[in-house]
C-alpha cells in the first residue's frame, strides 16, 4: 500500500512534533508543490472532505456523535481539529467520481468520431485526514481499480499524483469497529506523513512521522523538533484509548466459513423486512467499486456519450440479465452486500471489503448494524447446529 | 419507427395541471432538436394545428376522472403506436386521486350549486387502469431531461435510461450527506423512485415522494422508523404518503395504515 508516485516507502522517520502553527507551512509546502488539497472542513451539519486552502477551515472544536442511522455535530471542549471520526462520504468521491463522463462520440460525414474524456489537468491531490480505515480502504480499491487484469484509467490518474497525510484517530464513533478489522485506529501505511493531535492540558502539538521520501521532504519544510519520550508516549496512549473506546465489535473468527454456510439463514428475510433497498450503504462505503455504464444519444442521432455512474448490488437492474433480476428479493439483495463485504471479497481480491469505518451504520437510514447481522447470523449459525 | 420518416407525436390531456405538458414546452434548448425529431401532430396546448392519427408516439398527462375521459382514452389507445403517461397524474392518479379515499358526492354538492350537472367518477385513476401503456414516466411534475431522454431513446430505437431506484442513489451521485441521519429530517427519499436528482435534499427538505414509489419500496420499515426514531406523528406519515401519489399502492397502503 505505497502511494504510487514515489516508490517504495521508507521506514517512517523518527517522529517529531508539530506546533499547531506548523500546520500552515504544511499546507503552504503542499500548495506550493501545485496540490489541491482536500481536507475535513464543516458542511451541511456534518464534517466532511472538500477542497480546502488553510488550516483554518479544518473543524476545529468540532466533533461527532454516531449510532445506527444517526450522525450529530457536537462541540468539543478543546480545541482539536482532527477530534471526529470517519464523516458521510469517504476519498472514494474523489478518486472515484460518483459520475463520470467517459467518450463522447460524434458523426461526421460518415464517420464516427470518439473522443474520451480527460480532465484539462492533471489531478493533483493532496489528502488531509485519512483515517486509517481509509488509507485500507484505498489500498483496497487500489487493488481493484489498478492491481487486476485490468488497469482503470480514471483512478489511475487521480490516484497517480496522491499526496497522503494521514491522521491516526483518537476520537473514535459508535458506530466504529477498525480495530475488530484490524485496519485502525493507527495507519499501518500508505501514507506520505502521519500525524498524531495531541490535547494535555495547555498543550496542543501534532506528533508526525515522514514514510516516505516525498513526505520527508515536505515535513522537511516545516518547523519541527524531534519529539521526547513524554511526546510519543502520549500520541501513543491516545491511539490505544481510541482502540478500547471502538463503538462496536465483530467477530470475524471463521467468518467466511461462517456466512458460506449461512446462505439459508432465516436472518436474511428478518433484515430484508427492514431494508429499504436504498443502497445508501454501498454509497457511502469506502471500497465499494460498483458502477453501471450508460449509454445515451441525443435527438439528432448525431452525438453518442458513455457514462460511468455509481451503483449498487441493492438494484434490481444490477443483476438483470436477461429475463429477469437474478436477486429479485431484497433479501437476496442485502444477503449480496453482506457476504461480499465480509466473505467473498477474500475470494475475490484477498482481502476483507470492511475495514470497520462504519459508514453503513451510521448513513443507514433506518440504522441497520452490519456489526450486529454477523452477530445474529453467529448465534443462529443453522448449518453448525444441523451438522 | 420507421427509418427516414419523422415518428409523429401527439400529447394528450386529461385530468390535470398541464404542468407536466409545460415541461415540453420548457426544454428551450432542446425544443428545436424535439421539433427537428419528431413532428408534432397533435399538441393542443402549443398549437392550433391539430394533425389527425394514426400517432406512432402518444404523451399522455392526466388521470381518468368522467366517464367521458374513460371512452376517450380507449380511443387514443387505439390510434397510438407506444403510449407513455407522463407524470403523477397519469401514472398514479395524481393529487386529484385524494378524493378516492373520501366520498366525492358530499364534495360535489357542497361545491357546486347545481350537483347534478356533475358527470364525475368516483375515483381519480392511472391510465394504466384503463389500457395497456408502454411507458411511464414518474413525476410531479416530470423531470424535463427525462422528457428528451425518452424521445431520444425512442426515436433511436434504445432503452431509455430511467432508473427506478430510490432518490437515495441520485443525492449519494451528489455528494449530499444524508439529511435524515444527519438532522433528523423525515425523507421520502429512499421509498421513492428517482429521477429530480435530489431536489429537495439537496434544499434541506426532506422528499416528498413527487416521484411515486421506487422499484421495491419499503414503506412499512420507513414509518416504523419515522414513528419509533424520529418521533413522526402517525397522523403526518399519513399525510407524507397522501399527496401526489397518494393512490400509487405503495404509498396508498401506507396512508391507510396510518389514519387511526
Ligand atoms: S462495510 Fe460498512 S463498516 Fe465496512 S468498510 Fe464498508 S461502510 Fe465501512
Ligand atoms: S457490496 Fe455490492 S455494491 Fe459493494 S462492491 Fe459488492 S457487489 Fe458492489
Ligand atoms: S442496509 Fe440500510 S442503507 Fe443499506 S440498502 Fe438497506 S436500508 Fe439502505
Ligand atoms: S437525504 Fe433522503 S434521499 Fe438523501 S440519502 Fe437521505 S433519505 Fe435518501
Amino acid at each position: 500500500m505505497t502511494s504510487p508516485h514515489q516508490g517504495a516507502p521508507h521506514a517512517p522517520s523518527v517522529p517529531s512534533v508539530i506546533e499547531p502553527q506548523g500546520l500552515e507551512q504544511l499546507f503552504a509546502a503542499l500548495l506550493r508543490r501545485n496540490y489541491k488539497l482536500v481536507g475535513p472542513t464543516l458542511r451541511d451539519g456534518t464534517i466532511t472532505y472538500e477542497e480546502i486552502s488553510s488550516p483554518s477551515d479544518l473543524p476545529a472544536g468540532w466533533t461527532d456523535e454516531q449510532q445506527p442511522g444517526m450522525y450529530r455535530l457536537k462541540t468539543r471542549d478543546d480545541n482539536a481539529v482532527f477530534g471526529y471520526a470517519a464523516g458521510p462520504q469517504s476519498w472514494k468521491r474523489i478518486l472515484y467520481p460518483s459520475v463520470l463522463r467517459l467518450w463522447q462520440a460524434h458523426r461526421k460525414g460518415g464517420k464516427v468520431e470518439v473522443t474520451v474524456d480527460k480532465p484539462a489537468e492533471e489531478p493533483r491531490y493532496a489528502f488531509i485526514g485519512v483515517r486509517a480505515c481509509e488509507l485500507q480502504a484505498i489500498g483496497i480499491q487500489d487493488k481493484v481499480f489498478l492491481h487486476g487484469n485490468y488497469v482503470d484509467p480514471n483512478y489511475q490518474l487521480r490516484r497517480e499524483h496522491n499526496f497522503i497525510v494521514a491522521v491516526n484517530c483518537t476520537a473514535p464513533a459508535g458506530t466504529c469497529f477498525c480495530a475488530s478489522m484490524d485496519s485502525g485506529p493507527r495507519a499501518k501505511g500508505g501514507y506520505d506523513i502521519a500525524l498524531t493531535e495531541v490535547i494535555l492540558g495547555t498543550e496542543h502539538y501534532f506528533v508526525a512521522t515522514a514514510a516516505t521520501k516525498f513526505g520527508t521532504e515536505v515535513l522537511g519544510e516545516v518547523e519541527c523538533r524531534p519529539a521526547n519520550e513524554k511526546q510519543v508516549t502520549a500520541a501513543e496512549a491516545a491511539i490505544n484509548a481510541a482502540a478500547e473506546n471502538m463503538g462496536r465489535t465483530i467477530d470475524t473468527t471463521d467468518i467466511r466459513q461462517l456466512l458460506n454456510r449461512n446462505f439459508e439463514n432465516p436472518r436474511w428475510e428478518t433484515t430484508a423486512a427492514r431494508c429499504l433497498a436504498c443502497a445508501n450503504c454501498t454509497m457511502v462505503c469506502p471500497t465499494c467499486f460498483c458502477h453501471n455504464i450508460e449509454d445515451v444519444s441525443d435527438l439528432t442521432g448525431e452525438v453518442a456519450e458513455r457514462w460511468r455512474k455509481w451503483d449498487s448490488c441493492f438494484t434490481t437492474a444490477f443483476s438483470y440479465i436477461h429475463g429477469g433480476s437474478v436477486r429479485y428479493s431484497p433479501a437476496a439483495r442485502y444477503r449480496q452486500w453482506l457476504t461480499h463485504k465480509l466473505s467473498t471479497w477474500h475470494d475475490q481480491f484477498g482481502t476483507s471489503g470492511c475495514v470497520g469505518c462504519g459508514r453503513c451504520i451510521t448513513w443507514c437510514p433506518v440504522g441497520i448494524d452490519i456489526t450486529e447481522e454477523v452477530r445474529a447470523i453467529r448465534d443462529k449459525d443453522h448449518s453448525r447446529e444441523e451438522v | 419507427m420507421k427509418k427516414g420518416n419523422k415518428p409523429r407525436v401527439a400529447v394528450w390531456k386529461f385530468a390535470s395541471c398541464d404542468g407536466c405538458q409545460l415541461s415540453l414546452l420548457d426544454c428551450e434548448d432542446e425544443l428545436l432538436a424535439v421539433a427537428g425529431a419528431v413532428d408534432i401532430a397533435y399538441f393542443p396546448e402549443a398549437s392550433s394545428a391539430m394533425g389527425k392519427g394514426p400517432y406512432d408516439i402518444s404523451l399522455v398527462e392526466g388521470s381518468i376522472t368522467t366517464p367521458h375521459d374513460a371512452e376517450r382514452i380507449q380511443q387514443v389507445r387505439r390510434v397510438s403506436g407506444l403510449l407513455i403517461t407522463i407524470g403523477a397524474c397519469a401514472t398514479a392518479g395524481g393529487i386529484q386521486a385524494l378524493r378516492n379515499f373520501a366520498d366525492v358526492k358530499a364534495y360535489t354538492s357542497i361545491v357546486y350549486a347545481t350537483p347534478e350537472y356533475i358527470q364525475t367518477l368516483r375515483k381519480s385513476t392511472p391510465i394504466n387502469d384503463h389500457v395497456f401503456v408502454d411507458y411511464e414516466l414518474h413525476g410531479c411534475p416530470i423531470n424535463k431531461n427525462q422528457l428528451v431522454e425518452i424521445i431520444s431513446a425512442t426515436v433511436t430505437g434504445r432503452k431509455p435510461n430511467i432508473p427506478p431506484h430510490a432518490v437515495c442513489i441520485e443525492c449519494k451521485q451528489r455528494g449530499l450527506p444524508c439529511i435524515a441521519v444527519s438532522q433528523g429530517i423525515p425523507c421520502m427519499g429512499p421509498v421513492t423512485h428517482a429521477g429530480c436528482n435530489a431536489l429537495c435534499p439537496a434544499y434541506n427538505r426532506g422528499c416528498f415522494g413527487c416521484y411515486g414509489p421506487m422499484e421495491s419500496a419499503n414503506p412499512d420499515s420507513l414509518s416504523a422508523w419515522w414513528v419509533g426514531k424520529l418521533k413522526v406523528h402517525r397522523q403526518d406519515v399519513m399525510r407524507a404518503y397522501r399527496t401526489f401519489n397518494a393512490y400509487a399502492d405503495q404509498f396508498r397502503k401506507q396512508s391507510e395504515a396510518h389514519e387511526k
